[in-house]
């Protein structure tokens, strides 16, 4: 931490030095701002048509009434009071929050002991990183209908395994009480390499020094942990989990590939709802509606996170 | 690299021990979870439907089925699916490298007036997660603005799209900026145009980034579900991720795990034969999924 805010300044005054001595020189010719417009033209275009655009038309067809035939009409607020109208909203509003608390309830503990456990690994050390980052490439869709597989609540592996010790059978995905904890479970599996080896990063990254001053200060192995490590780890936690929430929330690929919504709606989410209006019914305007809530809901989410946890890292 | 264990409980009989056990369970548990579903998988791709039902817990089957992998891949036509995905990979990957490399280099190197802007809009969009944006950028696809043509149920639907990643022009933005200006400047003395220098310099010099942006952008595009479900609406045309849920209904048990294990072979080389670098562009990328 202190090494780098010593280095940072100089770094980057050398650059900006650099940069602006650049483009003085470069700038001499005119033709160079024409080549700059000519070579930034397929960003803007792409940008322009498949990001910029869409954002803005989201927000203004979720006040109009949108059909398939590019007929628009203006309707108000008429979208919005049908949304707060469907009873299936509050239904998704909870079970994605559902979703989100017990993703972060298995999922953020998870990788960081894991990654810890790791970060004292002297041999052998690509093995284990190869095998946490395995299930990340594997694409979503075959995990989760490997995963439903797995649940079979007939002759699936878990429940072979677990009646092997004497458990179960449970119901896994055909019980709306433990649908959304099947969910979690493989969200938590497919996601968390990733995370592990952000934080064996910058575990590894913590100047020795202060271990070996805290071990000389009587800490033991769980105070160094706990009064070194974590405290060092703050900025990145703080992020990972954030980055965590934002996108538990927009989950989709399993409700809408385990469960499709079900049992009695319990795993329907927002997300699926959305593609619910729009792509099964045609109700674009609705779907963008709730879109542009969603949208509102994670800005005001980070905001809130920001603040919280910059006040916390000061203390 | 020690960490919170030090070189002096290290020495400790009591704290090897303990050590040793922690790692190796830990290294048990990840074989289980992280390859166990794997050979599970092409366990099951080889077993008949029967055996899956009777044997569930049999570590392989009495007789292996390898023709299991050849009825998926004619039958299912997963061989066709599996050819869509390569396709969309090689496309998006495509319009991805050419969007950042350009956009980079015109922002870092020839610094048009108008370039911090752009940056800044380019940025923007990074706070906008694209399911949010997914419905109006559906019917845009469908009727592009200016050109009124419809892209829906092609190819360029998801190539073009993809293009518009902000965090692919950060990445090559940032690496070029630290490229050492002197080089541009020594170039055009020696009468290099414009695009020569992008070609002939940036790019040769920039090929880590472009590596990362590559390895991002293939194992990005060949885990995409949601936008190719919603842009290509023809069966024929849908890559293997999409094909795999319509296939989930309908195809025997056994040759449907044949096609996932077929699906996921590919992403799994390329990790393979990658790890290196995959696993270092998780320090460039950090906390951007």
């Amino acid at each position: 931490m202190t090494t780098a805010t010593v280095t940072r300044p100089t770094e980057e005054q050398a650059a900006q030095q650099g940069r602006a001595a650049r483009s003085r020189r470069w700038r001499a010719g005119g033709r160079r701002e024409l080549a700059g417009l000519l070579f930034l033209l397929p960003a803007i275009v792409i940008f322009g048509l498949f990001a910029w655009w869409p954002i803005v038309r989201g927000l203004i067809i979720s006040f109009q009434r949108t059909d398939l035939m590019g007929t628009s009409e203006w309707v108000g607020l008429d979208n919005f009071q049908a949304l707060f109208a469907d009873p299936l909203l509050g239904t998704a509003v909870q079970n994605t929050l559902l979703f989100v608390g017990l993703g972060v309830l298995i999922g953020f503990p998870a990788p960081l002991i894991l990654a810890s456990v790791l970060s004292t690994v002297r041999r052998l050390g690509g093995v284990y990183r190869f095998l946490v980052y395995l299930p990340v490439v594997i694409p979503p869709v075959v995990s989760v209908l490997l995963w439903k597989w797995f649940y079979d609540p007939g002759a699936g592996l878990f429940n072979e395994l677990l009646g092997k010790v004497g458990l179960g059978p449970y119901p896994w995905l055909e019980s709306p009480d433990t649908a959304m904890l099947s969910l979690v479970l493989e969200s938590t599996w497919a996601g968390m390499g990733g995370t592990v080896l952000i934080y064996l990063a910058a575990m590894v990254g913590i100047p020795q020094e202060l271990y070996e001053a805290a071990e000389i200060d009587g800490a033991n192995l769980w105070q160094r942990i706990w009064h070194v490590m974590l405290p060092q780890l703050r900025t990145v936690i703080a992020l990972l989990l954030l980055w965590q929430l934002i996108n538990t929330v927009q989950v989709f690929t399993e409700p809408y590939v385990f469960t499709g919504g079900g049992p009695q709606n319990a795993t329907t989410t927002v997300l699926l709802l959305i593609f619910r209006y729009g792509f099964q019914q045609g109700n674009y305007g609705q779907a963008a509606a709730l879109a542009f809530l969603l949208a509102l809901a994670l800005a005001l989410m980070s905001a809130v996170y920001l603040r919280a946890t910059r006040s916390w890292s000061k203390s | 690299m020690s960490g919170f264990v030090s070189e002096t409980s290290r020495r400790r009989q009591r704290t090897r021990g303990a050590l040793f056990t922690v790692h190796a369970l830990t290294l048990i548990a990840l074989v289980l979870i992280g390859l166990g579903p794997l050979y599970w998988a092409a366990k099951g791709a080889v077993s008949s439907p029967t055996e899956l039902v009777t044997n569930p817990l049999a570590l392989w089957p009495g007789d292996a089925r390898w023709g299991n992998f050849s009825l998926a891949w004619d039958d299912l036509q997963v061989g066709r699916y599996v050819l869509n995905s390569f396709w969309i990979v090689l496309g998006s990957w495509a319009v991805q490298l050419f969007v950042a490399a350009t956009a980079g280099f015109a922002l870092s190197v020839l610094r048009p007036r108008i370039g911090p802007y752009v940056y800044g809009a380019i940025l923007a969009t990074m706070f906008v997660p694209y399911t949010v944006s997914m419905v109006s950028l559906f019917l845009t696809i469908i009727d592009l603005p200016f050109l009124g043509i419809n892209i829906a149920n092609t190819y360029w639907a998801i190539w073009l799209p993809a293009g518009a990643n902000a965090f692919n022009v950060l990445l090559a933005k940032g690496f070029f900026d630290a490229l050492p200006g002197e080089l541009f400047d020594a170039a055009k003395v020696d009468g290099a145009g414009t695009w020569r220098l992008l070609w002939s310099i940036v790019l040769p010099m920039s090929r880590p980034i472009l590596a990362v942006i590559s390895l991002l952008a293939v194992m990005h595009s060949w885990k995409d579900f949601i936008w190719p479900l919603v842009a290509i609406a023809d069966p024929q045309k849908q890559p293997i991720a999409v094909a795999l849920t319509v296939l989930a209904g309908q195809a025997p048990q056994d040759q449907l795990i044949a096609a996932m294990v077929l699906a996921l072979v590919p992403p799994v080389i390329v990790f393979l034969a990658f790890q290196r670098q995959i696993v270092a562009g998780l320090g460039f990328t950090g906390v951007k999924g």
